[in-house]
């Protein structure tokens, strides 16, 4: 059967890939421009609008980091004002579960469900680190393996919220009876809350809005596969997503689950022009201006865990051996293995006698689809049908037209091939992932 | 003349009245879906009435069939109503007690970013055992106590709205570099309550600062009342007294007397005044003459109410010149109060 692919909009934000010095770039902090790429998500049918989060800025040896987007609004607050301007997007937050209680998620989230009309996702995100609790009241109380256990009771107890009401609303106007008594109350006793009262929202029109997940553990994985709807992977690549895809779908029997249950959408980029030629110069383009001399070296960095600013970005990889778990670089993903990357760096680099800007550049593109309209939607289609993903969040290089040509050129395609939707045929996200109510 | 009086409209469900939402003309699911209060709100706008609070508490509402017991996140209904307005203004109860101050900011900074600089918020603290129990993160404490601690969230959210100077976003293609990171500073904040690192993760808000408002529920809040933008005086009796107090506990807030009204024919019973436009217009007029700022109206029914208020009431207070003519043009909310856009205190200290 021809399987459906799911589209998702990021807003493009705090890293290397959204090219701020374009004179076509605005604004990432206006509301106009969340609204003109949740406009143009809407034209495209996609399925959901997605907002990351950060909560402290990044930083580069004990400096805020300069050289990418810093700075974004809370994504909730934008979600709800998006849902005011939107019919049918769904509207993804990403809320961490370890600076966060139970009850006030479950009522922002309940809430942006109900104003919404069904449309609310919470993307399950776990930060742990000393680093950014030092923005928060409990500080870095919370060892980096206990955050997955905060999590999924964090999801827990939140879905137990969302179902303490069953049929107590009543609005009976000429009885008087809005809501029976009781309404709401629950009880929860775990490892991490300790909980009881009432919840003030009565199931809102999704019931349980969406969970998304993002992690990339043996752990992280776990969760997704016990609890999510939807996991954000970072494989976008045709070989790696189908190895992420088989690795989480084979998880699912295991918690009583359906594969159709949890919808695997990776980030990608999409680089579309006339022709496959156009659109390979222009993805070396948008490379280049992704990756400055500045940069590559704070990329090394993050990959070396060293401070490596004595280094010529367009000069020799650095000679010294990568350090792991080192806090070159604050608030974002370091890597848990980083030799094997930086020995497969330097064959590469050897091999084409690349600097180390290009090597950056080379390596660590995220560009994932290159190519005409026809050649995109070709590309989607497969790894889509080869079970690569099941569909894509896309994240623009620009902010907030990067969308634009994609929805105009690619989309059609897709359309013409019957594997997206020409418009939405129900009203909540679950609906348009194809989950069930 | 006195100064201009400033108007507000509170919304609380249906209305501040508990049988609101039983009125022939209301859609009790419209609660739910925000539709209720969006109306309300818009046409409050069309009114040129100054801005809108939005109750809320963080445990659910009186456990009572005849009384509503839900309610939306007042941060989320005011950010969905911002885009549907352009003038009024938006202000949701946030509880410090239990949210955490990093969080707070940055979402009411976030409103002011989505309302084009319409944005405050009402802060509010949690005593009761109730909220206690719903995070389950520490023990109710004594109204004294929670109200120093909101006066810290207060000072620390205005410390981080001022963390990223006006200019800090320079987008410098020839160095590369997005931000001036010496325009952004660590709040560095310790109180006995909590310590924050900072910098936010908003850039400064469009009004600098969002409008700070506290209600005067009770006699700790008083001091709290020194720090805010605008203080809410509920009820009318002892009015001179209480006016005096804040007068001598505060920098000079503007100060609104928040009162529910009743002005249709639905339920009054209870309610600070009900009756007639004209008698509160008087009411009104003899409060702007006892050194009054303005009138936070919180309607027994949204539906019956707010059109009264409206169309009757606000054009009455305009023909007595107690309001200035109509605003036109969007405009932040403090530069519709005649309130200055503060100046940012970090600005310059790190060049
Ligand atoms: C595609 C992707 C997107 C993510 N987005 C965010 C985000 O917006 N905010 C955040 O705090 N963490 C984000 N994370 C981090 C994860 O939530 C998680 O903390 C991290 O991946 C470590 O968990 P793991 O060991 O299971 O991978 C993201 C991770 C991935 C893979």
């Amino acid at each position: 059967m021809t399987k459906q692919i799911h589209l998702a909009a990021h807003f493009p934000g705090v890293n290397n890939t959204t090219v701020w010095s374009d004179p076509e770039s605005r604004s990432q902090i206006d509301f106009a421009s969340f609204r003109h790429l949740a406009d143009t998500a809407e034209r495209g049918t996609f399925d959901f609008f997605f907002l990351a989060e950060g909560l402290r800025l990044r930083e580069v040896k004990g400096r805020i980091h300069d050289l990418d987007v810093v700075g974004r609004p809370e994504s909730l607050t934008v979600l709800s004002a998006l849902a005011a301007v939107t019919t049918h997007l769904g509207l993804a937050a990403t809320v961490n579960s370890t600076f966060n209680e139970p009850y006030e998620l479950a009522k922002r989230l309940a809430t942006l469900d109900h104003l919404s009309g069904g449309r609310a996702a919470w993307n399950v995100v776990t930060s742990w680190d000393a680093f950014t609790g030092e923005n928060f009241r409990r500080g870095g109380y919370l060892d980096k393996a206990d955050r997955y256990v905060r999590a999924q009771e964090a999801l827990r107890v939140v879905r137990k919220l969302w179902d303490s009401w069953s049929s107590e609303l009543v609005l009976d106007q000429d009885g008087g009876v809005f809501a029976r008594e009781g309404a709401g109350a629950f009880a929860d006793e775990g490892a991490h809350f300790n909980i009881r009262g009432r919840f003030g929202l009565p199931p809102s029109p999704q019931g349980h809005p969406v969970v998304i997940q993002a992690g990339d553990s043996d752990q992280g994985r776990d969760f997704a596969a016990e609890g999510a709807d939807v996991i954000f992977s970072r494989h976008g690549s045709f070989e790696a997503g189908q190895a992420f895809y088989k690795d989480v779908k084979a998880r699912l029997p295991q918690y009583g689950r359906s594969e159709d249950s949890l919808k695997i959408m990776p980030a990608v980029t999409v680089v579309v022009a006339d022709n496959d030629r156009e659109a390979a110069d222009k993805a070396q383009y948008i490379r280049e201006q992704q990756v400055s001399g500045p940069t590559a070296i704070v990329l090394a960095e993050l990959l070396w865990g060293r401070d490596l600013s004595s280094y010529d970005p367009d000069g020799p990889l650095p000679a010294e051996d990568p350090v792991v778990g080192s806090a070159v670089t604050q608030g974002r993903v370091g890597y848990n293995d980083p030799a094997p990357i930086v020995a497969e760096w330097r064959a590469q680099a050897e091999a084409h006698g690349w600097s180390l800007r290009q090597t950056v550049i080379n390596q660590q593109n995220r560009q994932t689809f290159i190519g005409s309209p026809s050649t995109v939607a070709a590309a989607m289609n497969r790894h889509v049908q080869e079970d690569a993903a099941d569909g894509f969040v896309l994240v623009p290089h620009l902010t907030p037209g990067g969308l634009d040509d994609f929805v105009d050129s690619v989309v059609p395609l897709l359309r013409d091939r019957g594997v997206l939707r020409s418009e939405y045929t129900g009203t909540t996200l679950r609906h348009h992932l194809g989950l069930d109510a | 003349m006195s100064r201009r009086l400033i108007t507000a409209i509170e919304i609380d469900g249906a209305g501040s009245h508990p049988d609101a939402w039983r009125g022939a003309a209301v859609d009790p699911s419209a609660i739910l879906t925000g539709e209720l209060a969006r109306h309300a709100v818009q046409r409050a706008e069309a009114a040129g009435i100054d801005f809108a609070t939005f109750v809320d508490t963080l445990e659910a509402p009186a456990d009572e069939p005849s009384r509503v017991s839900v309610r939306l996140d007042a941060l989320g209904l005011a950010a969905r109503i911002a885009p549907s307005t352009d003038r009024i203004g938006l202000i949701p109860t946030l509880t410090v007690t239990h949210t955490e101050p990093f969080h707070v900011q940055a979402s009411v900074a976030t409103l002011d970013y989505v309302s084009g600089g319409r944005a405050g918020w009402l802060a509010e603290v949690s005593t009761s055992a109730e909220a206690a129990a719903v995070i389950g993160r520490r023990e109710p404490a004594e109204a004294a106590d929670t109200w120093r601690e909101a006066r810290y969230v207060v000072d620390v959210s205005r410390r981080l709205w001022d963390s990223w100077e006006d200019d800090a976003i320079i987008r410098d293609a020839p160095s590369g570099r997005f931000i001036d990171r010496d325009r952004i500073h660590y709040v560095d904040y310790s109180s006995p309550a909590f310590s924050i690192k900072g910098p936010s993760i908003v850039p400064r808000p469009p009004q600098g600062h969002p409008l700070t408002v506290v209600r005067l529920s009770s006699p700790e809040a008083l001091q709290a009342a020194a720090d805010a933008d605008l203080v809410l005086l509920p009820g009318t009796t002892d009015l001179e007294d209480r006016l005096a107090a804040v007068r001598a506990a505060s920098l000079n807030p503007r100060v609104l007397l928040s009162v529910s009204v009743a002005l249709s024919d639905g339920p009054a019973d209870g309610v600070d005044y009900a009756g007639g436009v004209e008698e509160l217009a008087d009411l009104i007029e003899g409060w702007n003459a006892a050194g009054l700022d303005g009138i936070h109206l919180r309607p027994a029914s949204l539906e019956l109410d707010v059109p009264v208020i409206a169309e009757r009431l606000v054009p009455l207070l305009r023909e007595r010149r107690l309001l200035g003519p109509s605003a036109g043009r969007a405009t932040s909310l403090r530069n519709r109060l005649g309130l200055r856009r503060p100046a940012n205190r970090y600005a310059g200290s790190g060049r």
